[in-house]
């Protein structure tokens, strides 16, 4: 049995090392180690609670609106505060530009190039793999970059910049949308859609979200214009090389609930593990048992939390705490949300395969098609010269929490204030939840659990003497969950 | 531009910061990024957001740089250097390896022509080393104002210049590609570079330059709470007529700035933004005059141009100054009353 180290991963945000026990090929252990700490929960500790949406956007240059609106949220929450319904809206359209690019990022840039490894290159599917999606060269990188560019146009006009925008306040949004912006939104909105149709799906949108089982999704692939669409081809690469059978986690999901509409999200609060149940969010508890932390001798709710590190403790592999939800293990992100949410083709494929490479894929792509029709009738709904933002005084002493999904998954926020000041601030990120070391009970993260029992194919020649330092399907399974270590950490 | 010459090996390295610079950087158009580089001549030896590479084949590259096989033309930091805990480096330490780092950002600072920090992190500690500075983050060259960093006052890279501090939080795109090509073309020297080494063909420029908002400005017409249209720089914090940068000349995602968003310059570019020692949404004040006029004018001179422009203060831009949309638009004439 060999014990290899794996890093420094790219093509991820952030920093991540993976450590793996295997043996004859087959990953018999798993430890995910988070390997950078900065200290945003120390940093705040103190500060004006306001000043949290400077600082918190900074904790990820690709999840920066996401923090934003967690912060905005909580600071709300504190002030009893609910934004008008053009405040509600601009801000679902600057979270949904930024979860939807990422989806597109992660997609294009991220997850596909590794299908245009040379360790594939006697595939019979490699060449067209190859010449679409080879990092940086591909021709695939050389559209999406300009199409991802002119859809950000939309933080241009909403949120002044992207990333790290100061536009997303407790009440709504600093910047009202004047009428001949509404439209300038809609156009922009318009040429996206093109992009998607045209080259991501080689469909309409709706007819992306109308499909409600595997079987429906096979048929679709039958179509010619869907096979030769991006979608299609990695459906074609996922059925050569079982990606439905790789990387599988634990079946327990959980979702924040996002984009509010009139304050009804528009994909649900809750969990999923065979069966939908309400979300109760007084059980979460951060445990440190294994993380390289100190001065908490049991798991806290984030209210309580506790965030000193410290390099010496003794069982601690990773900067990274482990949250559970009533002590187990969650599963976030666009399939954990898509399941909770009842859409019909992500439950048939989570119950027939539980959440895998592959399908993890699929429910990002999905949620593309389904957001963009959702932000077209957010823009036609704002009013101009309506209210964008409403006003409340903030309180001196007193506690509040900020929930929302953020592209990876479920971002919360918990804070208390203390005479006008920053008691404690807790942040538990989306990929806390997947990159999440074992707890005290020995249980590990997500992501562990779905390397653990990885079979390596070795070189692809069935040597498997020859050890592959980097292990594709490691590879492929690390970037299927799309992590964010920067936000993990913190 | 430099067909004939060879390209330009660039490796791009993060450690304490958000990767904001890079996702900032991917957004370029008009080229987009990677047109961007291929017009400045540019191999991209390593991203970390776009290149195949990873792991032990990062590893292998940083190796073959070292033992002299790849020459190094410019590296790029984003993310401030890491030097905590106590010292050791060790809360970053470069994954798959046993080392900080820390020691690679600096042996392959002393090996590369250029050296360049990406964003005010790399260049002098920025928003990681907020607050009590819990991971001793500081700049390649600079610990906030202070010259020195991980690589010393004194340092100047192979090309002889010291690090260039392309600040922002995050880097316009083409602060980036801009200076990667005057760079391309020798058109770098010092001569280039302000007090902080950052690049002067952005920072000779100030954020309140072609401020949408400098009519109010200039009446003194000042909002007073968040979607306000008013100047912001008596209420609500906005740095924008000290801060070095060119936002509202050179717009961001197409058609934006901080102040077209709505809200206060940050003053992102400068060392030590990240503690103004006030709420960053507030406008200290000293008897009711802001603190940190424009740094250039006498106090008294602004103080009295203020009050008398006050005093003009048209009633369109007084009432829209409070509101969040225009309540009065410009006419050609308007009686007295």
């Amino acid at each position: 049995m060999s014990r290899r180290i794996i890093g420094p991963f790219n093509r991820v945000e952030g920093d991540l090392e993976v450590q793996l026990s295997i043996e004859d090929g087959l990953v018999t252990d798993a430890w995910v180690v988070s390997s950078l700490y900065r200290g945003f929960e120390q940093i705040l500790q103190g500060k004006d609670p306001m000043d949290a949406l400077v600082y918190v956007p900074r904790i990820c240059g690709i999840c920066s609106v996401s923090q934003s609106v967690a912060a905005a949220n909580a600071l709300a929450n504190l002030q009893g505060l609910t934004p008008p319904p053009n405040g509600e809206i601009a801000t679902n359209l600057i979270l949904a530009n930024e979860n939807l690019a990422d989806h597109l990022t992660h997609f294009y840039l991220f997850f596909m190039p590794d299908f245009a490894r040379d360790v594939y290159q006697k595939e019979s599917w490699f060449p067209a793999a190859h010449a679409r999606f080879k990092a940086i060269k591909g021709t695939a990188c050389q559209e999406v970059l300009p199409a991802r560019a002119e859809f950000l146009h939309l933080m241009g006009l909403l949120a002044g910049k992207w990333p790290h925008s100061l536009a997303i306040q407790p009440g709504g949004t600093t910047r009202s949308i004047e009428i001949q912006e509404k439209s300038r939104i809609l156009s922009i909105l318009f040429s996206f859609r093109q992009f998607l149709q045209q080259t991501l799906f080689g469909d309409q949108l709706e007819n992306i979200i109308a499909l409600d089982s595997a079987d429906a999704l096979s048929n679709w692939l039958e179509r010619p214009e869907s096979s030769r669409s991006d979608f299609g081809h990695f459906l074609h690469i996922a059925d050569a090389l079982n990606l439905e059978t790789l990387g599988r986690a634990g079946e327990q999901f959980m979702s924040y609930g996002v984009y509010p509409e009139q304050g009804n999200p528009l994909f649900s609060m809750g969990t999923w593990n065979g069966t939908y149940n309400e979300l109760d969010h007084s059980l979460i508890r951060e445990d440190i048992s294994h993380s390289w932390m100190k001065f908490q001798n049991e798991p806290k709710h984030p209210f309580d939390g506790v965030t000193i590190p410290s390099v010496d403790s003794p069982d601690g592999y990773t900067w990274c705490k482990a949250p559970r939800l009533n002590g187990q293990v969650m599963e976030v992100g666009a399939i954990a949300r898509q399941v909770v949410n009842g859409h019909p083709l992500i439950r048939d494929l989570v119950s027939k395969n539980g959440s895998n490479v592959r399908d993890r894929v699929i429910a990002r792509l999905l949620e593309i098609a389904l957001v963009v029709p959702a932000m077209e009738a957010w823009a036609k709904a704002l009013k101009p010269k309506e209210p964008f933002c409403s006003h409340a005084k903030l309180p001196d002493d007193v506690e509040g929490y900020g929930m929302m999904e953020a592209a990876r998954g479920s971002l919360g926020h918990w804070l208390k204030v203390k005479n006008g000041r920053i008691l404690n601030y807790q942040i538990i990120a989306p990929t806390t939840w997947n990159f999440s070391p074992r707890d005290a009970e020995g249980i590990p993260g997500a992501l562990e659990q779905a390397l653990i029992n990885t079979r390596l194919q070795g070189d692809r020649k069935g040597d498997l003497s020859k050890d592959e330092k980097m292990p594709v399907e490691v590879q492929h399974i690390v970037r299927s969950f799309d992590p964010c270590m920067v936000c993990t950490v913190h | 531009m430099n067909e004939c010459e060879q390209p330009l090996n660039l490796l791009w390295l993060q450690s304490g910061g958000c990767g904001g610079c890079s996702m900032s950087l991917i957004s370029a158009e008009s080229p987009d990024l990677l047109r961007s580089l291929q017009s400045v001549n540019i191999n991209l030896l390593w991203h970390p957001s776009l290149s195949e590479q990873s792991g032990s084949e990062l590893l292998e590259l940083i190796q073959k740089i070292v033992a002299g096989e790849i020459k190094l033309d410019i590296l790029c930091l984003e993310g401030s250097v890491i030097q905590g805990p106590d010292g050791s480096g060790l809360f970053h330490r470069l994954s798959g390896t046993q080392s900080p780092m820390r020691d690679s950002i600096k042996e392959l600072s002393l090996l590369s022509d250029h050296v360049l920090a990406v964003g005010s992190c790399a260049a002098f500690g920025g928003i990681t080393a907020g607050g009590g500075n819990p991971s001793e983050a500081c700049g390649l060259q600079y610990d906030g104002s202070q010259s020195g960093g991980l690589l010393g006052k004194d340092f100047n890279s192979k090309s002889g210049l010291p690090v260039i501090n392309i600040a922002g939080c995050p880097t316009h795109p083409n602060w980036i590609i801009e200076t990667l090509s005057q760079i391309a073309m020798s058109d770098m020297d010092m001569t280039g570079l302000d007090e902080f080494n950052r690049p002067r063909s952005y920072t000779d420029h100030l954020v309140h330059h072609a401020c949408p908002r400098n009519e109010y400005y200039e009446y003194k017409a000042s909002a007073q709470k968040a979607s306000d249209l008013g100047c912001m720089m008596e209420n609500m914090g906005c740095l924008g007529t000290i801060a070095q940068a060119d936002c509202n000349t050179r717009l961001w995602n197409g058609e934006g700035s901080c102040l077209r968003g709505g809200y206060a310059c940050i003053n992102c570019t400068a060392p030590e933004f990240e503690e103004p020692g006030h709420r960053f949404d507030k406008t200290p004040k000293i008897a009711g005059i802001p603190i940190g006029l424009p740094t250039d004018m006498p106090k008294a001179w602004f103080v009295a141009l203020a009050s008398l422009s006050k005093a003009a203060t048209p009633v369109r831009l007084r009432r829209n100054a409070v509101a969040d949309h225009i309540v009065i638009k410009p006419l050609k004439k308007i009686k007295d009353k």
